[in-house]
């Protein structure tokens, strides 16, 4: 029976050790909840801010840094407005668009239209992308949010933004089908900008009026210094801009993805604000 | 029993387990490789799929609420699903390989004429009958509890495969009439064309249970990477291609070979707390052997395991690169920091455990020198292994760091650098089993020193290859080709265990006996570390089938059928370890009750004068 109760307690005290451990020895990260559509009033929305949705598009729902990063997974669309063009008339490009929207529209439905050389999938000599058609599967773009990411890359690698916003967005899908119910529960936005600095711990690296961290700039008269876009693509994308100094791959992405439209901007007039 | 084992008996034992394990690995392997490539092949059955979906009389995948989701006496669905799903899987893997290495042994036995193969192998069974019954039991119960917790969708999976699933509990009677006649019919079958038709019915069991598996797993990985619907879930008819989907056969031979490795560590655990509770010298010396072998078994599947794991991890990665990121990259990185302590620790207690049987053998202490060396190579390469890459801080550790990587560790964390500490844990644990082989031995070939040096020569490269290309590929080469040091890797490995082994085949071919080996000498904390084995195998399974269900997110079918409960959230990790830890506690519990019903079995009592003379 003693030995019997050794080797319970032993095994119970195994068993507790790797519970401990992974209860109190790693960091308890909260996975973000799944992800819910929002509703957006496009009807009052201007260029730059249906540009802003697809940036927030192209870094959240749409996962697209999640490849296409400077790690190398995918090619970086920084040129994309330029390279289309030539594209259009590689022998390898096996689409029917003619102009570069339509070349970007078919790159995010039908991926494999023209894969860059060395981006292909394993095996298949480049003919077939790794990439999913993003208007299915867990990504499921619709048509208004493509078109907003679109914008997004037309604008971002300076090429002419020639998409028109789409009046439909979040309120009927094609065919008349309602929006799932499921995912159509927004939480509420964020309107203090010291609350959202506080959710996001920016003070953890930046000083701001005195107060916070040195690892990335101070950003305690940002306002004299930058304007508003630089400031919105320094948060959608810190990489884009490195300050004089710092070392890049300091900052988080994913911002957009965790950010409302009217939050980036709340944060962007605050700190264009601070003089 | 505790009588001397002869050489050839014990080489033939080792290499035959050896070589029949590898072979089946390798036959499973050969057989996944028909599917290995064929991306292609899968994209055109989707497509196939969707072309045959206009006209399919199938509906597509439901679209939920929370509302479609009964509450029923406030049971939390998911962990109720989770904990049978667990349980069930825990004793599954058991029953399932156990017949595997009794076939072997029995065929060992019956190839050496040595009848302690055979009553070891008649225990070993004794052990999975009960355990069979609960398997089934809990087979039983997680399929209620996916009726009742998710009727949508266990009736969109059963819509597609329920074909599958009408072959599987024809199966199952199937397997069951296998089993029992194999188990009652043991002693009956015994000699010449009896012998080798009890060996036929092994085989029988093994096909039917290995083909039960295979179905169950097609059912889990379609939902992991459905094929055979179109993108609305719409079934185009075609089951092969169900089944057949991408991630089928990497989930397949990961199963097989871990399942060896569990199987062979609980039997261990049986074997471990016999021991300590044996009251004779015989008996001990008995109980020793089995979980000598037990562990044997255990070691054997263990070191092709993080292999199998690799590729599965590849082919996910393979299937999705958005799931394979989320996978090593993601939320779920964390979970391989806790893996790695749980694999440190299966390496360590296995290797500790040899080390203390060496003490079995007078000639071992040739050797024990070199032990505190291995031990130092395998806690460097564990801490290795346990390092992570990005560290979650707070502002004031954030700032003190000067980033969320550490100047000198963080290199440490990436991948390739993890591959080459598995892999130089690997190499060592079969130098300390080389070491365990060769302590009773004394070689007597002519070129006994060129053996050695070159053992030490292939040892050397092997070990120097594998640290070059995990540094050059890990840190002078970019991002995507920092995982091509991994088959190399891989190959060197195989190479040297192979190489070695075969080449002290050769050293101590006809070689001395250095004295009998005292079987039940070695002491009581050695068999702790077969427990410890046994715990860490069961929570470690236990951990990894969260990920695998986890990296799933909110979909049922993932892209197909949305998870829309209110628990289609991920959970923290601590969350699944404390589920997984209070899963692990109930099956000890019913673990104990399997081998006390064991013991009991063979216990008799004589109640004087109760009967009628």
């Amino acid at each position: 029976m003693r030995q019997f109760l050794s080797v319970i307690v032993f095994s119970l005290l195994t068993i507790g050790f790797f519970a401990g451990y992974s209860n109190f020895g790693i960091p308890q990260i909260e996975p973000a909840p799944p992800p819910k559509e929002e509703k957006l009033d496009l009807g009052s929305m201007t260029m730059d801010q249906f540009i802003a949705v697809g940036e927030k598009l192209f870094s959240g729902k749409g996962t697209c840094t999640l490849c296409h990063n400077n790690l190398g997974r995918a090619p970086l669309l920084d040129t994309i407005g330029e390279v289309a063009q030539q594209r259009l008339k590689d022998p390898r490009y096996k689409g029917e668009a003619t102009n570069i929207e339509e070349y970007l529209i078919e790159s995010l439905v039908k991926p494999s239209a023209f894969v860059v050389a060395g981006f292909g999938k394993k095996g298949t000599n480049d003919a077939e992308s790794p990439m999913p058609d993003v208007s299915g599967g867990s990504i499921r773009l619709d048509e208004a949010e493509i078109t907003a990411v679109v914008a997004y890359l037309q604008d971002s690698s300076g090429a002419e933004v020639t998409v028109e916003i789409p009046k439909d967005l979040g309120k009927k899908k094609e065919g008349g089908e309602e929006a799932d119910v499921a995912e159509a529960e927004p939480r509420e936005a964020i309107s203090d900008p010291e609350k959202l600095i506080a959710m996001f711990t920016c003070d953890a690296c930046h000083m701001i009026n005195g107060v916070g961290g040195e690892i990335g700039p101070d950003l305690s008269k940002i306002g004299a210094l930058r304007n508003r876009d630089y400031l919105r693509r320094s948060i959608l994308d810190p990489n884009a801009d490195i300050a004089e100094g710092f070392e890049p791959d300091q900052m988080p992405e994913g911002m957009g993805e965790q950010l409302y439209v009217s939050e980036l901007e709340v944060l962007v007039s605050f700190l264009a604000g601070l003089k | 029993m505790n009588g001397p084992r002869s050489r050839k008996t014990g080489r033939t034992v080792k290499t035959g387990l050896l070589l029949v394990t590898f072979g089946f690995v390798v036959a499973l392997v050969a057989f996944a490789l028909s599917g290995f490539d064929q991306l292609g092949a899968i994209a055109a059955e989707q497509e196939v799929a969707a072309d045959a979906a206009a006209a399919s009389p199938y509906g597509p995948a439901p679209k939920l609420t929370a509302a479609d989701y009964p509450s029923i006496a406030g049971i939390n669905s998911r962990v109720a699903v989770w904990i049978f799903a667990q349980l069930h899987l825990w004793f599954a893997a058991f029953v399932l390989a156990v017949p595997i290495f009794v076939f072997i042994i029995e065929a060992i036995g019956m190839r050496t004429r040595d009848k302690r193969y055979d009553d070891m192998a008649y225990e070993f069974i004794k052990v999975s009958i009960t355990a069979y019954s609960l398997t089934a039991v809990l087979g039983g119960a997680l399929l209620f509890s996916l009726i009742l917790f998710y009727p949508h969708l266990f009736t969109y999976l059963s819509t597609i495969f329920k074909e599958s699933m009408i072959y599987y509990a024809l199966l199952f009677f199937a397997e069951s009439a296998a089993l029992y006649i194999y188990y009652y019919g043991w002693h009956w079958l015994q000699g010449g064309f009896k012998k080798w038709v009890h060996l036929t019915l092994g085989l029988v069991l093994n096909a039917v249970g290995t083909t039960l598996m295979l179905l169950a797993n097609s059912w889990l990985t379609f939902m992991m990477s459905p094929a055979g619907v179109d993108a609305a879930g719409v079934f185009s008819g075609d089951a092969w291609a169900a089944i057949h989907n991408f991630l089928w056969n990497p989930i397949n031979i990961h199963r097989f070979v871990a399942n060896i490795a569990y199987g062979g560590s609980i039997v261990g655990a049986y074997a471990a707390f016999k021991f300590l509770t044996a009251t004779t010298k015989q008996e001990r010396a008995h109980y020793d052997w089995m979980g000598y072998n037990a562990n044997f078994i255990a070691i054997c599947a263990l070191l092709p395991l993080p292999f199998a794991g690799y590729y599965l991890a590849a082919e996910i990665y393979a299937y999705s690169q958005q799931m394979g990121i989320t996978l090593m990259g993601g939320i779920f990185a964390w979970l391989f920091i806790i893996q790695a302590v749980l694999i440190g620790t299966l390496f360590l207690s296995a290797n500790y455990y040899l080390w203390c049987g060496m003490g079995r053998s007078d000639g071992a202490k040739r050797y024990t020198k070199y032990i505190k060396y291995i031990a130092i190579v395998l806690v460097g390469a564990f801490l290795v292994w346990f390092t992570p890459h990005t560290l979650v801080l707070t502002n004031e550790e954030l700032k003190a760091l000067g980033g969320p990587y550490h100047k000198y560790l963080g290199p440490l964390g990436i991948m390739p650098a993890k591959n080459t500490a598995v892999n130089v844990m690997i190499i060592f644990t079969a130098l300390s089993f080389m070491f365990y082989r060769r302590a009773n031995k004394i070689a007597t070939v002519s070129w006994v020193n060129a053996g050695n040096a070159i053992q030490v020569a292939l040892y050397t490269a092997g070990i120097a290859n594998i640290l070059f290309l995990g540094i050059y590929h890990g840190y002078f080469t970019n991002t995507v080709y920092k995982v091509a040091a991994s088959i190399p890797q891989v190959l060197t490995t195989l190479i040297v265990i192979v190489g070695s082994i075969t080449l002290d085949s050769f050293i101590y071919r006809g070689g001395k006996q250095v004295g009998p080996l005292h079987w039940g000498r070695i002491p009581g904390r050695a068999q702790y570390a077969l427990f410890l084995l046994a715990v860490s195998f069961t929570w470690l399974m236990g951990l990894m089938g969260y990920i695998r269900s986890g990296i799933r997110q909110h979909w049922h079918v993932v892209d197909i059928m949305r998870d829309a409960s209110p628990d289609a959230f991920t959970p923290t990790l601590g969350y699944a370890a404390n589920v997984v830890s209070v899963a692990a506690i109930i099956f000890m519990a019913m673990v104990i009750f399997v081998f006390w019903i064991a013991q009991v079995s063979g216990n008799k009592t004589l109640p004087a004068g109760y009967w009628k003379e």
